[in-house]
């Protein structure tokens, strides 16, 4: 379905019922929202920091979550980079954070008055001073950003927010094939068995799972609703 | 083992689980035929369900079998370079080997899984000319099995390509979960290749604007408009290349198709 298609045509065949309609009329009319209050600041959806996976802004706001952990890691390593990083590789954490910071950045702008909350993120348990710490923070983190993005493509209802998720899981999956190799360099590991199964596939972990994987680096936890 | 194994190890089960017939008998719908294959924890028995049941009953979504079959001849195309790369004696060194020998195992599974789904409706693998001579044998990519720097340049392009193919046909997909996972879950993949195969050639593992990077004219248009600073309906401020370098970009079935052109001999 296409964005310009939404007032005419109810949504690809089989029994499209008539409130999952006016739901997908009503996300569209809401991704206009951030556009048309772009003249004034930021309004936070106070008290909001519940996901809810009943309409494509509960995924948008997922998304926004896991990019703001990711975004607020590299931020962490830019400022307090491990002595024993080896040559060019502050460079490639950077250019990383530097992507995660424009999805970050993406999302907030996408969602406008209906983004969460900015989760407060704990990043205590990581030990920045050290290369092998980092780096195994790095790959968790990106490995089950990948996971992250399959499993909650089947939930989005708008197919261009289905594509802008595509475009940004690629370059998530291209950081975890980097950082892999950074520990493991010019071996299997960058998409190595422990993710890629035996018919070729990549990871797909739905919604509930990734939050209570992620959950020890949430301040505040996020609770999640109509899934 | 656990049933999931069993299951994998051994299509005839999966067949006889969700054969029409039995459907029928037993008042069963498509749904929970997918259901039970979803239930066994087995996406290629999930699939099975549903091409079978779908072929039944009139066949899958003639949209879908043509993204499938789309799909299936980029698959070809990898799973036939990697293998012939592989093999032949002098062109990899033992360094990049093993990084070659994991991507050629992942695109000879990625075409049995495609067959596997499309059943009969299963487009053949034509012949290739890898040099992209279009058969000629002599394209600008004369050396592709003779000379490793050649051999990975084509297969950043092939990787780099291939993920903006699958992530231009996603949205077709939308009227099957089933698929539509299966299909993000290739595409990933196709991206971790691409990384590496960038960082064994010496480059970033993302694309920054819309170079390649030290990659010949010819592969030029496999970048064309990654360079785009517009996503969704926010216009971006151009601040830097990191913006470019964030969003992959998808290419359309005939770009695609136009990129890969020179490299099919036949059908």
């Amino acid at each position: 379905m296409k964005l310009e298609d939404l007032p005419e045509t109810p949504l690809s065949a089989g029994g499209q019922s008539r409130r999952e309609f006016f739901r997908r009329t009503a996300i569209a009319a809401g991704v206009g929202m951030p556009l048309v209050l772009s003249g004034c600041h930021v309004i936070g959806a106070a008290g909001r920091q519940k996901l809810d996976f009943g309409d494509d802004f509960g995924v948008l706001n997922y998304a926004y979550a896991l990019e703001t952990l990711e975004a607020k890691f590299y931020q962490q390593i830019v400022r307090t980079p491990p002595r024993d990083l080896k040559p060019g590789e502050f460079e490639i954490l950077r250019d990383i954070g530097a992507h995660e910071v424009q999805h970050r950045r993406f999302f907030k702008r996408a969602l406008g008055i209906l983004r969460i909350e900015v989760p407060e993120i704990n990043l205590s348990s990581i030990n920045f001073s050290s290369r092998n710490a980092v780096l195994a923070a790095a790959r968790t983190f990106e490995d089950t950003g990948v996971a992250a993005y399959n499993g909650a493509g089947t939930r989005i209802r708008l197919a261009e927010f289905l594509t802008i998720a595509g475009k940004i899981v690629s370059v998530e999956a291209r950081h975890a094939a980097a950082i892999r190799d950074m520990i493991s360099p010019m071996s299997r590991s960058f998409a190595g068995d422990d993710v890629v199964d035996a018919h070729g596939l990549d990871r797909a972990i739905k919604p509930r799972e990734i939050l209570s994987m992620v959950a020890p680096y949430f301040k505040t936890p996020l609770r999640i609703a109509g899934i | 083992m656990t049933p999931k194994r069993l299951i994998d190890a051994d299509p005839e089960i999966a067949q006889r689980l969700v054969s029409r017939r039995e459907a029928i008998a037993k008042g069963a719908s498509t749904s929970s035929s997918l259901a039970m294959g979803l239930a066994m924890g087995s996406v290629p028995v999930a699939l099975a369900a549903l091409s079978k049941d779908a072929f039944a009953q009139g066949g899958l979504p003639s949209l879908i079998v043509d993204v499938l079959n789309f799909a299936l001849t980029l698959e070809y195309l990898e799973a036939e370079f990697y293998q012939t790369g592989v093999s032949t004696r002098g062109l990899l060194s033992s360094q990049t080997m093993p990084v070659f020998d994991q991507i050629r195992k992942h695109e000879v599974a990625h075409v049995a899984f495609l067959k596997q789904v499309l059943g009969s409706n299963a487009v053949a693998k034509p012949t290739f000319d890898f040099t992209a001579g279009n058969g000629k044998g002599n394209g600008p990519f004369a050396d592709v099995f003779r000379n490793e720097k050649t051999f990975a340049a084509v297969a950043q392009t092939f990787e780099d390509t291939g993920v903006r193919a699958y992530k231009g046909q996603a949205a077709n997909l939308m009227g099957n979960d089933t698929i539509l996972e299966a299909a993000l879950r290739i595409h990933s993949v196709e991206a971790r290749h691409a990384a590496e195969v960038r960082r064994l050639r010496g480059q970033k593992s993302w694309i920054s604007l819309d170079i390649g990077g030290g990659l010949p004219a010819a592969t030029q248009a496999s970048y064309a408009g990654e360079g785009n600073r517009f996503h969704f309906i926010l216009a971006q401020p151009a601040s830097g290349i990191s913006l470019t370098e964030a969003f992959d970009e998808p290419l359309t079935k005939g770009q695609v198709l136009e990129i890969v052109e020179p490299f099919i001999a036949g059908s």
